[in-house]
Formats: structure tokens, sequence, C-alpha cells
């Protein structure tokens, strides 16, 4: 069995170390036997729908994210948009996660669209979230930290992931956390996300790999350590958030 | 003679610092933060009069040995730096090392106030102190929970030293092009410093370059070279900025177990005997250059320069050894994915195979978005690991990183008391051998305290 596993601008939107949830896809289907191939995609060099079983869209500064929104606003927008109808899963954080939505609203100017795959809007805040975010989602709960000024809303096609225990989340108003729509997630968890919510990081391989596989079953791994990291971040969170 | 508050602000500051001595404890911000309170013009006050002026040495990585560095070489040249030479270097770590040196009556005794800054506090810093030379190492992603986004603060730093008066120096790295750009197209008298051997770097750009773009028109950067992250040879692919001819260039770079070696070309057209410094690693290479230009700014003669670098100890966590038990622990400082990588680098050329005490916190001081351990390059040490004993409030973090980089579960341990985490790291060393340390900033200071409980080290502001 194999996975393809695609980094979407890992040179413009790689701050914050969201890097490390591809480090856990890739390591956590080898571990399972699964091998793993990561390709990067970056301004106007791609367009092919084809390849990847996931992609990862991570974060990245405001620079970044105006050259990101124009190159997908062609091509690329489309064949990612092609690329989710065909099966493949997206996890999305910060400045991904936004783009995936239908609009970013700044506070002056004309609004930036973004690629519609997620329903979900965001807009400009004038202060910006940062600390740990615990969220509780139906099957797990969620650990991770927070640095936005975006305030996000979820519309009725997408289900929030999750609903903020400790921190501000979509948009420090509504407490939900993130969004789920078929098999593309966004959220703001930073940490990076995956390694310490270990059950996220299997639903998107068994997502990824339901797309060319039949029958996936992921073998259980042994993850102490996650757990033990899990632990300690949450209490972190409880105390010092 | 400084006004009647600045009088009262020094004397209750110099009284704050007393209490902290005598109490046994160290004064490295209390103290200033007292006297700027009473009086918030107090380091304006004291640091105005001072005949050499005032440099500033910033950056986001190598700014405490850089600084420490032009200290040498300054008192070589026979004057009397008031340096804050603890790293406390927010605006209170000037005002207390300024109380420090200043007597009763607001005098200081100093001539030259050498003060490294904090990159965030920069734009506020150069504004009080209207420094004669600002120095800036280098600028990368360090601490997002604080600083945010590097653009910004570059443009925020690039706005401050506008304002400065036309007489001010800038020394500058030329191969980072997020600090060239600091003066880059202004009339601005700037003394660039980089590195020219061809032999250093690569040409592969690496994971986690701050700059794929060009800092003026946003096209890409091209690279003939890559030092670390975006630091290299670089060039603008469309609107023609290129990193802009070096002033003071290392043409060849040596680089040992425990020292690093530079062969230096200046616009003066001779070349000087190799100038070799006591601590190893590239990055302190570019700290040494960075100095020299420093020093030439300053009209300080290269003799002595090169006198004071040869003797050179370097500071706390910077790479300094201590003795414990037999055992040689090698201190480094580690607080973002550059730094890492620049110590992992220095660590790992000269075939070393670490038997590793790590500790990560998330206290205010180190960042508390652990995030960024995700962007080190711990894929590239992991192969040389004998084995880790970690440590720290976020030390399962740092673990379940070990893991993901492909270091053998059997090889990670986790101890989580300081006391416990040391002795088992020492334990495991045989006689002789080496512990490298990797540590953020508050678990460098438990650990030197620990240390200094057991005698094998002075407490950080006695040094």
């Amino acid at each position: 069995m194999d996975l393809r596993i695609a980094h979407l601008y890992p040179d413009l939107m790689n701050i914050y170390g969201d890097r490390g949830n591809v480090i856990a896809l890739s390591q956590r289907a080898k571990w399972r036997g699964i091998d793993a191939e990561v390709r990067s995609y970056s301004v106007g060099e791609w367009a092919d729908p084809e390849w990847p079983d996931v992609w990862f869209f991570g974060g990245g500064q405001d620079q970044g994210q105006d050259i990101v929104g124009a190159d997908l606003a062609g091509n690329n927008g489309a064949a990612l948009k092609k690329s989710v109808e065909s099966g493949a899963a997206i996890f999305s954080v910060c400045g991904g996660y936004q783009l995936l939505g239908h609009e970013y609203v700044p506070e002056t100017g004309p609004s930036i669209p973004g690629v519609g795959i997620l329903d979900v809007t965001t807009r400009a805040g004038n202060t910006r979230f940062v600390g740990n975010l615990l969220v509780n989602s139906p099957d797990a709960y969620l650990i991770g930290f927070e640095n936005h000024s975006g305030r996000t809303y979820v519309g009725a096609k997408a289900k929030p992931l999750g609903t903020v225990v400790v921190g501000n989340g979509n948009n420090g108003e509504d407490k939900t956390e993130g969004a789920v729509q078929g098999r593309v997630i966004g959220c703001y968890l930073h940490g990076s996300c995956l390694p310490k919510n270990p059950w996220l990081a299997d639903r998107l391989l068994g997502w990824g790999l339901a797309r060319r596989h039949d029958d996936v079953k992921l073998r259980p791994l042994d993850d102490a350590d996650e757990k033990s990291a899990r632990d300690q971040a949450t209490e972190v969170a409880r105390t010092r958030p | 003679m400084p006004d009647t508050l600045t009088l009262i602000a020094n004397a209750a500051g110099k009284l704050t610092r007393e209490g902290l001595r005598v109490t046994g404890r160290g004064g490295t911000a209390l103290p200033g933060l007292v006297a700027l309170t009473l009086d918030p013009n107090f380091i304006t006050a004291l640091s105005s009069g001072l005949s050499h002026g005032v440099v500033c040495v910033s950056g986001t990585n190598g700014k405490t040995t850089t600084a420490r560095m032009l200290a040498d070489i300054t008192r070589a040249a026979g004057w009397e730096p008031i340096h804050n030479r603890s790293g406390s270097n927010l605006d209170r770590g000037v005002a207390a090392a300024l109380l420090a040196d200043a007597n009763w009556y607001g005098e200081t005794r100093g001539d030259i106030g050498l003060f490294e800054i904090d990159e965030a506090s920069l734009p506020n810093a150069v504004s009080r102190l209207k420094p004669r030379v600002v120095v800036i190492t280098n600028l990368f992603r360090d601490q997002m929970d604080r600083y945010f986004e590097l653009d910004t603060l570059a443009k925020r730093i690039g706005d401050a030293l506008a304002t400065l008066p036309a007489e001010t120096t800038f020394v500058l790295n030329a191969d980072d092009p997020l600090v060239a750009n600091l003066t880059l197209g202004r009339d601005a008298k700037t003394i660039f410093f980089g590195v020219d051997d061809e032999s250093v770097g690569g040409t592969i750009p690496q994971a986690i370059s701050d700059a794929t773009r060009c800092p003026r028109c946003k096209a890409p950067l091209t690279y003939k070279r890559v030092v670390l992250a975006h630091v290299g040879d670089w060039s603008c692919s469309s609107c023609g900025l290129a990193r802009p001819p070096r002033d003071v260039s290392a043409t060849k770079v040596l680089l040992g177990e425990s020292w690093s070696e530079i062969s230096l070309a200046g616009t003066i057209g001779s070349i000087f005997a190799p100038v070799r410094v006591p601590v190893p690693g590239l990055y302190n290479a570019y700290n040494a250059l960075a100095a020299i230009a420093a020093a030439r700014a300053f009209d300080i003669g290269l003799t002595e320069a090169t006198r004071a670098l040869a003797n050179f100890r370097p500071a706390f966590g910077r790479l300094e050894t201590v003795d414990l038990e037999g055992r040689t622990l090698r201190l480094v400082l580690v607080k973002n994915p550059a730094g890492f990588n620049a110590a992992v680098g220095a660590l790992l050329e000269t075939g070393r195979k670490p038997r590793l005490l790590a500790a990560l916190n998330d206290r205010d001081a180190d960042g508390r978005d652990v995030s960024w351990i995700w962007d080190a390059d711990f894929e590239t040490l992991a192969p040389a690991v004998v084995h880790a004993v970690i440590t720290g409030l976020r030390g399962r973090d740092l673990a379940l990183r070990f893991k993901y980089a492909g270091v053998p579960k059997e090889r990670i341990e986790v101890v989580d008391e300081w006391p416990a985490a040391i002795e088992r790291a020492v334990s495991l060393a045989p006689r002789e051998t080496e512990v490298v340390v990797l540590a953020t900033y508050t678990a460098m200071l438990e650990l030197r305290a620990a240390l200094s409980r057991v005698g094998a080290v002075t407490p950080f502001w006695e040094d």
C-alpha cells in the first residue's frame, strides 16, 4: 500500500512549525509499513489534481498569503477543487484554512477570494488570538496553540471541528473551532497539530488511503508518547492558558 | 549633571540592586525597571554623555556573542564599555547596566554604551539611545507568539533605522536579504559584512527559509549559495536587488572542534592573517565578522580586534563548557529553528556522536508556542544521537519530536526534574566524555541554577 502526500506552498506557507503535520502523516504511514511519498507544490508549477491522496496546507505570513491567494485564483485553485471532488483529503491550518474558505474580508480594501472548498468566511480582527487552544470534538479532544487575527465563521455546509474549552478558536464569539466538510478539515491548531492529536492524523491517513485502496484498516500504533505529550500540553492549557 | 528626577531614579535603582545582591540574587533587570518607572527618560539621561557614544547590537541570533566580542575588542582598545553583559536585552536590562556603572551622582564611569537589544524592542531602543552604530546580525523566525511575522518586524526595524541621523553607521549582514535590505537603496552609512568562501554552504534552500521572496518586489529570490535558511549569496530574479558588496569579508573559513577561523579581505585591499576565535561553529565566524565590522565603525584597529577575539570566552549557554563529575557538559542555548540548526551543524560537522540532555520550556522568554521544534532540523541530528535524556515543562513535546525524527525509543528517556535529569545524563556518559546540553532560555537558567548549587558554575550574573 502507498500514500501520496502533497505539501502545498511549503516555501510560503510554512510558519509556526506546521511542517510537523507532514512529518506526522508520513511517519505514521511508514510505521505501518505503508510507503509514503511527499511532494511539494508551490506557486505556478502544478495544477495536477490526479497525484495526491492527502494535501497539507499550512499558515503563512501576510506576504506569502497574498502571493498564494493570487496563485489559487488561477488553474491551481481549480485543480485543488477537482482533487477534492475525486476523493482526496485536505488538512489545513490557519492561513491555509482561511484560503480554502469563500473569502477573507480585510479591515479596509476589497475582500480576497478563497478557493471556496470549505463553507467558511473570514474577517480581519483588530486583536490577535495568541495562546494554547483546547477543543472538545465529538470523537476526542484536540490540543494545540493558536496565533491569528482572522475571525472565521462556519456556514451551513460545513460543521465545526469542535467546541472551544480553552482559548478562542474560530472567532472568539461562538465557541467553535475549525471546520469539516467531507474530507476537508481546517483549523487554527498549531503545535504541530497532528503529532499531538494522532487520532486526527489517522483519520486523515484513512481518508487519503481510501481514495485508491479498498478496505483500509489502520493497524493501531503504540501512542504512549503521543498521549503523554497530549496530557502535558493539556495541563499547560488548563493552568497557563 | 543629571536632573533631580534622574538622580532619584538612579538612587532607587542602585538601592534595589544592592538589596538583591545582599539577598544573593542577580540584578540584571529589576533595578532597571525601578529606575525606568521613576524616570522614563532615565536611559537617555545617562547614556547621552558617553564620549564614544552607544552601539546597539541586535538581530535574532548571535547578538549576545557579538556584543561580548565587541566588548572585549573595545576593552583591548583601552575603552570602558557599559554592557548589558548577561543578555538582559529589554530596556530594563539596558537601564540596569547603566545603573551598575553609574555612581550615586548618576555619572557613568564607562565611555561607551554597548547594548544588546531584543530585536522587537529595537525601534524603541534606538529612539532612546540615539546610537552611533547599529549592528544587526540576522533576522530569523523566533518566538512567533511574541514577535509575530518576520516581514512585519523587518519593516518596523527598517522604519525605525530610517529616523536616525545621517552620521549613524549601520553594520549589517550582507548575506541576509532581510537585514541587508534595511539600508539598501537609501543613503545610509553602512558597513556590510559577509562570507565569501565558496566552500561554505550548499546550493539547496533549506526547509525553514523565511525569505524566499525579495523583500522589495516580492519576486522569488535566487541563490548561488545557501549558508543557512535564507542567508547566502542571494539576488532577486526580477528587480535587481542583490547581496551588496562586502566591506568586511571572510574569504576563507575554517572550522575546528572548539574554534573557528576566518581570513579577512577588506575594501582597503590587503589580506590580513587569519583571525581565530576559540568558539566553534560557522555562526560564530559570522559573529566575529560582525564584531570586526563594528570595530571598524569605531576606527578600532584590526590588531586590537584580533587579539581580543583570540582570547574570547563564550557567553552563558553559547557552547560554553562546564566540568561535572569527570564529564564535560557543553551548554547550547537553542531558541528558534535557525539557531538550533546552526548549533547542531556546529556539533555534527566535527563528527560528534552526541549524548544529549535536552530541555524545552514554554515560559514567556522561551516562546509559549513550542511549534518551532517541528521547523528545526531534528532529522539531521537524529542518526547521530547516542542517547537523549529529556526534561523541561514541555519535555514530552520534545521527546515526541525526537521520536518522529526517527530516534529509536530506547535512546530517548524523559526525566521530569532538573537534578534527576542531570544525574541521569551524567551517569550514562562514561568519564572523560561529553554531554551536549540543548536547552531553551529559561531551561538553561534552571540548569545553571542547579549546577551552581553543586558548585560547578558561578551564577550567571557574576559572569
